[in-house]
């Protein structure tokens, strides 16, 4: 189901108006704070952080185990700015094992690796499915898993947020980390993509 | 709350709708949504994330379904700035009209006429709190989730209550969402990864070799 069947988006954003203007009105609010948020979340954080984060993990192994073993600290060193992760923890798909992540009760996603949310991740589609039939699920999506793989579903209930470490493509060996970052998308460290 | 938002394994639904090229914000009014936000933070209507979450649990559950992701945020921040007395419905209302509402429109927020005192912000940032108590559980330890929800906040969904799983991770102590989003007070917690067997959520239908992992906080889980 789409979300703006009967509800086009002009009533949200006449509602909006409305309130920003009566703050605007008491001076409660910075007509600035919209531009920035905006050159924030296209600009400063978005899933080429996350890119960055497998495309070394796959060329260094030494940051590999680190990664694995404690995601939030391996992740220091690249600096990402905005958008804070307290424990992030990175899970690795394997032969055996496919990872996928969801947030059922909200819409908890790892800002500071991969930016906003895509909208069907937020879907009531995605989250009451994914938990259930997440074969089916990313079905949708052009992925089939085969049966004999381990399923792996992360429901980020709390504060910590996963991240997938997708198995990296077949042809990929004699790439730079450079190159292979620019073919991480972001969907495969959601899970629902393979590369 | 057993509201409308506790999606998971909920049937009906449909395919997964993905969008090509799909833009950060598909309009100037959901970054806006950031910064009302901001605003109601700086007017002290907003003091933590887990009040917020609440806020948007509690706005009108048809227009939890339709009005799409930022307008449900817009609920919820409407919900805390009336609660708060920043600003009142009817004035929101009465702008809303001179903006070219429509009377007829489904207005998300359900604000509380007596809410919650939320005047309690952590000073230490974030929600990590490291505990002095030992943790009740260990890794490999089978657990049951608590059969009931709860009227207020929490993060047990409905569809992990009353099932069997097992402790794969402990986390230490965070501050408890179920306390903290209602102004009660942080009282951090042991947080614990727990795995279901698919069978165990979902029977015999269950799709073959699905394990559920879900962060739960340990006032949720007993021992088998």
């Amino acid at each position: 189901m789409s979300e703006h069947d009967d509800h086009p988006a002009s009533q949200q954003s006449i509602r909006a108006e409305a309130i920003e203007s009566l703050l605007i009105d008491k001076g409660l609010i910075d007509e600035a704070a919209v531009d920035e948020v905006i050159v924030q979340f296209n600009e400063r954080v978005g899933p080429m952080n996350g890119a960055r984060i497998v495309a070394k993990a796959w060329k260094d192994p030494d940051f590999k185990s680190r990664l694995l073993a404690d995601g939030t600290r391996a992740i220091e060193e690249f600096e990402f700015t905005g958008g804070q992760v307290e424990k992030l923890v990175v899970v690795e798909n394997t032969p055996e094992v496919h990872n996928v992540v969801v947030c059922t009760l909200w819409s908890c996603y790892p800002w500071a690796v991969l930016g906003l949310p895509p909208k069907w991740y937020k879907d009531p589609s995605y989250r009451a499915r994914v938990v259930r039939e997440p074969r089916r699920v990313l079905e949708d999506f052009g992925v089939e898993i085969s049966a004999s793989k381990e399923l792996r579903v992360w429901d980020s209930s709390a504060e910590i947020r996963y991240m997938v470490l997708p198995e990296p493509p077949s042809d990929g060996e004699n790439q730079s980390e450079e190159e292979l970052a620019a073919r991480v998308s972001r969907d495969a460290m959601i899970g629902v993509a393979l590369l | 709350m057993d509201g409308i938002h506790d999606f998971g394994g909920k049937q009906g639904f449909g395919r997964v709708l993905r969008e090509d090229d799909e833009p950060v914000f598909h309009g100037r009014w959901e970054a806006k949504v950031f910064a009302l936000l901001g605003a109601a933070r700086s007017a002290g209507a907003l003091m933590n994330t887990d009040q917020f979450r609440h806020a948007v649990e509690r706005i009108d559950p048809v227009a939890y379904l339709s009005h799409g992701y930022y307008g449900r945020w817009l609920g919820g921040v409407e919900n805390l700035l009336v609660e708060a007395g920043v600003l009142k419905t009817e004035e929101i209302a009465a702008r809303a009209l001179e903006l070219g509402a429509n009377p007829a429109w489904t207005v998300a927020a359900r604000p509380f006429a007596e809410p919650d005192v939320v005047d309690y912000e952590g000073e230490i940032s974030g929600s990590i709190r490291p505990l002095v108590t030992k943790p009740v559980f260990r890794t490999g330890d089978r657990v049951r989730t608590r059969s009931f929800g709860t009227a207020g906040h929490t993060r047990l969904p409905a569809y992990v209550r009353g099932r069997e799983g097992s402790i794969t991770a402990w986390h230490d102590g965070w501050v408890l969402p179920d306390s903290n989003a209602h102004g009660r007070g942080e009282n951090p917690e042991h947080l614990y990864t727990v795995v279901f067997s698919g069978t165990e959520l979902w029977g015999v239908e269950s799709e073959p070799g699905l394990a559920v992992h879900i962060d739960l906080f340990e006032s949720y889980l007993q021992k088998t």
